[in-house]
């Protein structure tokens, strides 16, 4: 059936984007992510301009980060004084963000720039969940102890002053370096088009040492609030966002959630990371390859106003 | 420009002298295309006549037509990319200033067979001779033909079908009724398109007269694009609204606790 969009101004088959919304909502479900570095390229592969599938992928995201993040509240998961300093953190980052966005599309190397951040960041975030996945796995079938986080161990992280405690993820930290991961999602997400989950929840296990248990409720919350704030940017600013393309991927997106994160709690966790590690894995690799290639075609054409 | 070109053949009409050269009597299927939820390509079909009088001298060979249609104008930039540092960069661009984002020539004839290089390149016949001023640097001008960026350009508007151009796109019915049709893609812009007709003989420009239509969008999609365009702020928190509500409605519906 096809259905023409709005503000995409392109015909595009619904069943097509059901799915796609569907097949991404169900590895968001399986893993906690919002799943716009997967999603976004796949827009731009159909054939919806960049900037308006990085804008309506963001009000996908804050449909299905809401539906997650109630689920997680009720199970009290979500640690909001962690959530309220970050957020702090990454408002700045985002307008930061923004600002670059901008300068770089004014040199036509906005492409080049999303590309190698892809390459970059799914590269090594892939590649290390993968190695500490397989190390996880081998540790287990060895029957030795598989919980990697013992409660003494700190790093000099946590030797930073101005701590703060946090109670629902029973932690005493210092703001700066939460703020400073902050700074760095919202950054990362307005350049790239992400929630950025996909980056914040590594680093809020592994650098910060956050107990799993809050850590996904958490991640669900920022990126809700910060996709709510970039839908609104984007739609003040670019004029980008098509609210039926969004409905059409949401609707699909929230169904395929529910069956993923049923598929999720079947898996064990290490190989679920694992899995995780192997999908951002490729979706670098992929991006590194293109880079690399030679381009079927080496012209592209782009309109010099408003729109990307 | 389609206005002074209206004004100028009003007067043209006025002045005795010009009842010598054949008038064109042009019909469009469709004045108004509108691009609704169901839309996903159109063509337009271009009826006329040639119209002769007692004046009019007689011509040797059969007559020869070009249409070409024009969409709204717009910037674009070309970037072509290079390998730098082992990786695919943009790295030289060229900017089209002020250039159709639709267009599509037709005739009855290859176009080098209707006239000479030099009426092809004074009338702006067929795609390579219309005019796409380009900014390389400080200067504006149009290139040759054969400029790579210009050649990149015409290929990759034709691959999504906004440039076209056809050698055998205008039937003569008789000698003086004519038909065309207009080849709409789906991701059309929207907008006006001026239709201009020109009438050849013996590989002179003997008639020639102008039309319009436009596409736009209606009803609902109509009223998401302007709202989007106009209250960028109201819309984009209906959109989050409705964001919120979808995944809250969703936490409702597949509730298992």
């Amino acid at each position: 059936m096809q259905l023409y969009l709005p503000i995409a101004d392109i015909p595009v088959n619904v069943f097509l984007i059901l799915a796609m919304g569907a097949a991404v909502g169900f590895v968001s479900g399986m893993f906690g992510i919002g799943g716009g570095f997967l999603l976004t390229p796949l827009l731009i592969f159909i054939g919806i301009a960049p900037a308006v599938a990085v804008a309506s992928v963001s009000t996908h995201i804050a449909a299905s980060s809401l539906s997650g993040a109630l689920s997680y509240w009720r199970k009290r998961a979500i640690d909001t004084t962690l959530a309220l300093v970050l957020l702090g953190g990454s408002v700045i980052g985002t307008f930061l963000g923004v600002w670059l966005f901008t300068l770089l599309r004014a040199h036509g190397q906005l492409d080049l720039v999303i590309a190698l951040s892809y390459v970059v960041l799914l590269t090594g975030v892939g590649g290390a969940m993968c190695y500490e996945g397989l190390r996880a796995i081998r540790r287990a079938r060895r029957g030795g102890n598989p919980t990697l986080r013992r409660p003494g161990a700190h790093t000099w992280i946590h030797g930073l002053p101005l701590k703060m405690r946090f109670k629902r993820s029973k932690i005493y930290l210092s703001v700066i370096p939460v703020n400073i991961i902050g700074l760095l999602i919202g950054f990362l997400g307005a350049i790239m088009g992400v929630g950025g989950s996909f980056i914040l929840i590594p680093i809020l296990i592994y650098v910060l040492r956050i107990p799993t248990s809050t850590v996904i409720g958490t991640s669900m919350a920022l990126t809700l609030v910060t996709m709510v704030i970039a839908t609104v940017l984007h739609a003040v600013t670019n004029h980008q966002v098509d609210a039926v393309l969004a409905l059409i991927l949401m609707i699909g997106g929230v169904t395929g959630a529910q069956f993923g994160a049923q598929a999720g709690h079947r898996i064990r966790s290490e190989h679920l990371r694992l899995l995780l590690g192997l999908l951002i894995l490729a979706v670098g690799v992929r991006f590194a390859v293109e880079l690399g290639i030679k381009p079927d075609e080496i012209y592209t054409i782009r309109a010099s106003g408003g729109d990307a | 420009m389609s206005r002074l070109a209206a004004i100028l053949l009003a007067l043209a009409a006025l002045a005795p002298a010009s009842a010598r050269a054949e008038r064109l009597i042009v019909s469009i299927s469709n004045h108004r295309v509108t691009v609704t939820s169901s839309y996903s390509g159109e063509e337009l079909v271009l009826f006329g006549s040639v119209e002769r009088d007692a004046k009019t001298p007689a011509r040797h060979g059969a007559y020869d037509m070009v249409v070409t249609v024009a969409g709204p104008r717009a910037d674009l930039v070309t970037r072509r990319k290079e390998r730098k540092f082992g990786i695919w960069v943009n790295a030289d661009s060229r900017q089209f200033l002020n250039v159709p984002l639709y267009l599509a020539v037709s005739s009855n004839r290859p176009i080098d067979a209707i006239a000479g290089a030099d009426v092809r390149r004074r009338q702006q016949l067929g795609i390579d001779n219309i005019l796409l001023t380009q900014r390389v640097g400080p200067d504006y001008a149009d290139v040759v033909a054969s400029d790579p960026f210009r050649q990149a350009f015409v290929r990759l508007r034709g691959e999504r079908g906004l440039y076209r151009q056809s050698a055998d796109g205008v039937t003569f019915l008789t000698p003086t009724l004519f038909r065309t049709g207009i080849k709409l893609p789906a991701e059309v812009p929207t907008g006006t398109y001026d239709v201009d007709i020109k009438l050849f003989a013996d590989g002179a420009l003997v008639g020639g007269t102008q039309t319009a239509f436009e596409i736009v969008k209606v009803g609902f999609e109509q009223f998401i694009a302007t709202a989007a365009h106009q209250h960028g702020l109201a819309y984009g928190l209906a959109t989050a609204l409705m964001a919120l509500m979808t995944g809250w409605m969703a936490s409702i519906v597949f509730r298992r606790d």
